[in-house]
């Protein structure tokens, strides 16, 4: 056969003999087995993955009857970030009745839940008629984001400024007390909204800020399962690995410095979520057949584990999407494809 | 998987607040609807029953049950507490 055309990580085209396909399928998934210690994809796991890659179509879709429900986040923001003016619930009822969105996410357009925590009294007008004109499942969302709570955004000193002076403890003491800060914010606007009648509560990006972002988002979810057993909660993870930014945090006995997707799913069902996000990074110099496959390894470890459903978190420049404001359909649909199939995935 | 167009927000609902996988959600979804898992992604069927069982389905006509009556009928299907709909009966006196 010809030449495969695909991308790389970036989003530019390239052209690939079946060969140099392969051998970057081989390569990533090996490269995501020998990181996180699991299993590269079997023989017939990378011919599928090849056949993906080999089909001409532009759009692929997955086969009949093995179709996945769609969370989101900043859901309410996308069609706004269009230059399209149109109100948040507006955008969710457009969401939901126009483009068949399982799941509708109301969020402020300061996506964290310190910002949020100030303003919730605003938010609860719009989560009230969101709720009487909509169907499907609602969630509020925001991310931990432990870095606003550093000065001189926030109240904690700045471990950026300790570290390069050797004052490690003090670092960590700080990375402690934002912690408190985060989860204090979290439970009080995640408690706000299931007042006010939401469906689920969706922690994004957690561990951006590292380890103490990781603590923040599972202790919060264990004081809000306590507090609310009904209450779905959606963990989504910022990278596929936890970043030891303090580097000796514990949950229940859990070291969370470096762990990957199969260990951070585990965590997350023990603190009360109910649907846990995989987030691995893309290599933007690096083809999308290796950068899927790395990614396919990662969250099918993940999924092969998990006792609550998966929904990998594909967007611009996570699990094999291209990095890019504009994502190719191309590209999109081979990822999504690709997660579905392989991983057994429960959502996106 | 279809939204409201098909069973979408019904499979989503027993994910997020059962926290089951999908399989056995669509498995728990097609049993309350009465159908085989192979139609709860099919707008055709799903949109006459969605009509029948009054929980909204998407149409130029007039009359379809939405918002809060159709997650109150969703409710009952699924056999599952919907937090809105709890709010809902208990501020009008109703639960």
């Amino acid at each position: 056969m010809g030449k495969i055309l695909t991308r790389y990580g970036d989003g530019f085209k390239v052209e690939l003999s079946e060969d140099e396909v392969r051998e970057d399928i081989i390569e990533g998934t090996n490269d995501a087995a020998s990181r996180a210690g699991v299993d590269p994809l079997k023989e017939d796991e990378i011919e599928h993955l090849l056949d993906i890659f080999k089909n001409p179509d532009k759009v692929v879709s997955v086969e009949d009857g093995k179709e996945v429900v769609m969370t989101y986040d900043g859901m309410s923001s996308k069609i706004r970030r269009a230059h399209i003016t149109i109100d948040r619930v507006q955008s969710l009822q457009v969401f939901e009745r126009a483009m068949g969105a399982d799941t509708l996410e109301l969020q402020h357009i300061d996506y964290s839940y310190k910002p949020c925590k100030p303003i919730v009294g605003f938010e609860l007008p719009d989560l009230d008629l969101l709720l009487n004109s909509t169907v499907a499942p609602v969630f509020y969302g925001a991310m931990p984001n432990l870095g606003l709570y550093s000065q001189p955004d926030g109240p904690c000193p700045n471990p950026a400024d300790l570290l390069p002076l050797g004052k490690i403890d003090e670092a960590q003491k700080a990375y402690e007390e934002a912690v408190e800060h985060a989860v204090s914010d979290i439970v009080f606007v995640a408690s706000a909204m299931y007042e006010g009648g939401v469906d689920g509560i969706n922690i994004d990006t957690v561990g951006a800020a590292g380890d103490a972002d990781f603590l923040a988002a599972l202790r919060a979810t264990e004081i809000l399962r306590e507090k609310y057993p009904d209450l779905g909660i959606e963990m989504g993870m910022a990278g596929e690995f936890v970043l030891g930014m303090h580097g000796g945090l514990e949950w229940h006995g859990q070291r969370l410095a470096g762990l990957y997707p199969q260990d951070q799913v585990r965590l997350a069902k023990e603190a009360g979520a109910t649907i846990f996000g995989p987030a691995i990074n893309i290599v933007t110099t690096n083809s999308l057949p290796w950068n899927i496959a790395r990614s396919v390894t990662f969250c099918k470890a993940c999924s092969d584990v998990a006792e609550i459903p998966v929904h990998a978190n594909l967007g611009m420049g996570v699990c094999g999407i291209p990095l890019t404001l504009t994502v190719p359909v191309d590209a999109l649909s081979r990822a999504t494809k690709a997660h579905v199939e392989i991983c057994r995935l429960d959502g996106l | 998987m279809g939204g409201v167009r098909t069973a979408g927000d019904l499979v989503a609902r027993m994910q997020l607040n059962r926290g089951m996988r999908n399989d056995a959600a669509k498995q728990h979804v097609a049993e309350k609807l009465g159908i085989p898992v192979s139609d709860i992604n099919d707008p055709i069927v799903m949109g006459e029953l969605r009509e029948d069982l009054k929980i909204f389905r998407i149409s130029e006509g007039q009359g379809t049950v939405d918002g809060i009556a159709a997650k109150y009928n969703i409710s009952k299907l699924l056999d599952l507490k919907i937090n809105c709909v709890e709010r809902f009966l208990k501020n009008t006196g109703m639960a």
